[in-house]
């Protein structure tokens, strides 16, 4: 008889009557919280399903209205009500998660009453923006945890039981303050996060288990809101994000916009109604959807004015006025195929993922960029939340065998300040995560105890071009000469993208730890000049560098001939003594001037000045360690 | 028969006992629960119930109630390591299936 075996916990003695309860097949759930709809799925008997609500409906449309009485509508019934009350109806409220006013940029065309949040903290940075409604001031994360009240009781009650918790996808570009936003959002609702995830690394999971063939493969992920790029390699049923880029501030509803403008012009309409401006685009979004199929899309309605609109919207037509659209998704394309170092021939596949990709021209411009035709089996809406509930199944302990790893990667590179204002980068962008890397720094003076440490983001050499995280103090260094302190410097990211820096002189341990809480207000567009900058400045940044070296160094020397002039001087004659005060004035006057020659020259002339004074003090201390002793005691034994 | 103790999982139950302070020994029992129907009970005991059944193996008393015996008849309990976990480990004779994760069990 064959012998079975079988997986065996491995148990801890418990307190009389306090054995814990195995699970009753832990319940979780992915979520996909986006920002035009939002789903919930599961694994249930092995296979990942999206749960319904009771009308046998999977996407609820992440739109939260509130009333004045303190009701609050989700989904559907809300976004029946956008032309009626678009003031208190929230749509796409994922635009604003971990933003502050001035990166949202032109809010005109909203039709929100936003509220600025003063600045919280020292950080000095603005808060998390706010909209007034006839509730009250609510902010993005609490319109977000509306929506995922709703998808946690349509879970519980499909599934019959409390969760135990949720996977909760995210844009591969959301940064540190808007991951931290949405998992506040959760917690308001009532979720316990396990993960949050990259959107295309969930869709990858939901393809990958599928088709399970090695390769590298491009998820394209063209969402309500957003637009994601990433290049995945899948080998040996490991996922590895190789590249993240994108645009978010890109995505179907901008589709619906140049529909809606273009009904603007062809009716010579200006300044429309709230409510106008609403049903348009609604109407908008219908005819997108509608030219996915057909040829055609007839357009009415009647404003509130009364004035009559009819117009018919050819596929053609749509295909123009959206090229450039379609055109500005291939430049994050390029930029992630280069990241990876990878041509686009070496992509084995590309996945199409989020609803604005079933429009033709997308799939069209996708698959001639690619030079294959896209994979759309699965449906493109869908894919993310199954793929999320796969990953929650595997962290909830569901699974025990078979388990794969995922790696995703940070969009910018994270570094510290060191002295004369450049980054070092400690942890380069588009590492995988979770990581930790550590690395050693000294101090720069004499009797330095204290070192101030300034944790900054992007890919520019200079401080002043990247952004500031934090700062923090490492106290207590215990005094050495310069450049004797070891302090090992340790950033680590977790799974969620979150930064711990923690900073140890290894001497005497003296610790300090800082966790990058976030700081609201880095927008897209900021991510991408930065790194677009960074490319752009590639050379003048070296230059830079280059010469800000050269200035600590000439610091750094200034520094140590006065000091060695002050307790030695008298070793010098007078002539030698003025001549190293002259070529120090030199030095002094070519510092603040920014060609680099001329201090590479004052600087060796300083050096070469005072080669004889080094020689003189080298003598003298050795006489000084050598006397009082004879010399029979030196001799070697 | 009954149950029984492996050397190294007698030995960390007396440490762990030592080290709590009191216990006259360890009760196994199961109850019905968790994905694949039944799951173990693994504690500090206390107490001897009048009627619960004792076996002693390398130095350790354990109890099982009457109706958990069954279930667990010629059981060894050994103590394992599973890459970073340390833990106790059943090795029933009984059990014809088990779920993934191995906490839970048929017989």
């Amino acid at each position: 008889m064959p012998t079975l075996r079988f997986n065996m916990a491995l148990l801890q003695i418990s307190e009389p009557g306090l054995s814990t309860a195995p699970h009753q097949h832990r319940l979780a759930v992915g979520i996909d919280l986006g920002t035009t709809n939002s789903l919930v799925a599961t694994v249930r008997n092995g296979i990942s399903v999206v749960l319904n609500d009771e009308h046998g409906r999977a996407m609820l449309p992440s739109v939260v209205r509130y009333a004045a009485d303190g009701h609050v509508a989700v989904g559907e019934s809300a976004q029946a009500a956008q032309s009626d009350d678009p003031v208190n109806t929230i749509v796409s409220a994922k635009r604003f998660m971990g933003r502050g006013l001035a990166d949202i940029g032109d809010t005109s065309r909203l039709p929100y009453r936003f509220v600025e949040v003063p600045a919280l903290g020292e950080t000095g940075q603005g808060g998390m923006v706010q909209l007034r409604t006839v509730a009250g001031a609510k902010s993005p994360v609490e319109v977000s945890a509306e929506i995922l009240k709703v998808l946690r009781a349509r879970a519980e009650a499909a599934l019959g039981g409390e969760l135990v918790g949720a996977v909760i996808t995210v844009p591969a570009y959301f940064d540190d303050a808007q991951r931290q936003a949405t998992k506040d959002a959760a917690k308001l609702a009532g979720l316990n996060v396990l993960r949050l995830l990259n959107e295309p690394t969930a869709a990858a999971i939901a393809y990958g288990l599928d088709n399970a063939s090695e390769g590298v493969y491009a998820v394209y992920d063209l969402g309500g809101g957003t637009f994601d790029i990433s290049v995945l390699r899948l080998s040996r049923g490991v996922f590895e994000v190789l590249s993240a880029n994108g645009d978010s501030a890109l995505g179907g509803d901008d589709f619906d916009q140049r529909i809606h403008c273009w009904l603007l012009e062809k009716n010579q309409l200006s300044a429309l109604s709230p409510q106008d401006t609403r049903l348009l685009l609604t109407l908008a979004r219908a005819a997108k959807e509608q030219l996915t199929e057909h040829e055609e899309a007839r357009i009415t309605a009647v404003l509130s004015s009364g004035e009559v609109i009819d117009n018919l919207l050819t596929q053609d037509e749509f295909e123009s006025l959206s090229k450039n659209l379609i055109q500005r998704t291939l430049q994050p394309l390029r930029r992630a195929l280069r990241d990876a170092k990878l041509s686009v021939t070496d992509v084995k596949g590309v996945v199409m993922v989020g609803g604005a990709t079933r429009m033709p021209q997308v799939q069209h411009a996708v698959g001639e960029f690619f030079g294959q035709t896209p994979l759309t089996n699965l449906d493109p809406d869908k894919v993310v939340a199954l793929g999320a509930a796969i990953q929650a199944n595997l962290l909830a302990g569901n699974r025990s065998s078979d388990e794969w790893l995922l790696l995703d990667v940070i969009p910018l590179s994270l570094g510290l300040e060191t002295m004369g204002g450049l980054v070092e980068k400690i942890i380069p962008r588009n590492s995988t995560i979770p990581t930790a890397r550590a690395q050693e720094f000294t101090t720069y003076k004499d009797g330095q105890t204290a070192m101030s440490l300034h944790v900054v983001q992007g890919e520019r050499e200079l401080v002043s071009d990247c952004r500031s995280l934090a700062k923090f103090e490492l106290r207590g260094i215990p005094a050495m000469v310069a450049g004797a302190a070891r302090i090992r410097v340790t950033f680590q990211v977790d799974a969620d993208g979150l930064l711990n820096v923690a900073a140890r002189e290894m001497g005497c341990g003296v610790e300090a730890a800082i966790v990058v809480k976030p700081s609201y207000g880095l927008s897209d567009a900021e991510i991408t000049r930065m790194l677009q900058d960074s490319t752009q400045h590639a050379q003048d940044d070296m230059q830079a560098r280059a010469l800000r070296e050269h200035q600590v160094e000439a610091n750094q020397l200034l520094e140590a001939v006065g000091h060695a002039l002050e307790q030695d001087g008298m070793l010098l004659e007078a002539e030698q003594r003025a001549r190293i005060e002259t070529q120090m004035r030199v030095l002094r006057d070519v510092l603040p001037l920014t060609d680099q020659r001329e201090l590479k020259r004052a600087i060796s002339a300083l050096n070469e000045t005072t080669v004889s004074f080094a020689q003189a003090r080298m003598d003298k201390s050795v006489s000084l360690a050598l006397s009082g002793k004879n010399i029979s005691d030196l001799e070697v034994k | 028969m009954g149950v029984t103790l492996s050397e190294a999982a007698a030995k960390h139950v007396q440490n762990f006992i030592a080290k709590r302070g009191k216990g006259i020994g360890l009760r196994i029992g199961v109850r019905t629960s968790g994905c694949s129907g039944m799951a173990y009970k693994l504690e500090f005991a206390d107490v001897a119930e009048s009627d619960d059944l004792q076996f002693v193996s390398h130095d350790v008393t354990v109890l099982v109630d009457p109706k958990s015996l069954p279930y667990i008849e010629g059981m060894e309990l050994d103590y394992a390591r599973e890459g970073l976990n340390e833990g106790f480990q059943f090795n029933n004779p009984n059990v014809k299936d088990a779920c993934g994760c191995g906490e839970s069990f048929q017989v």
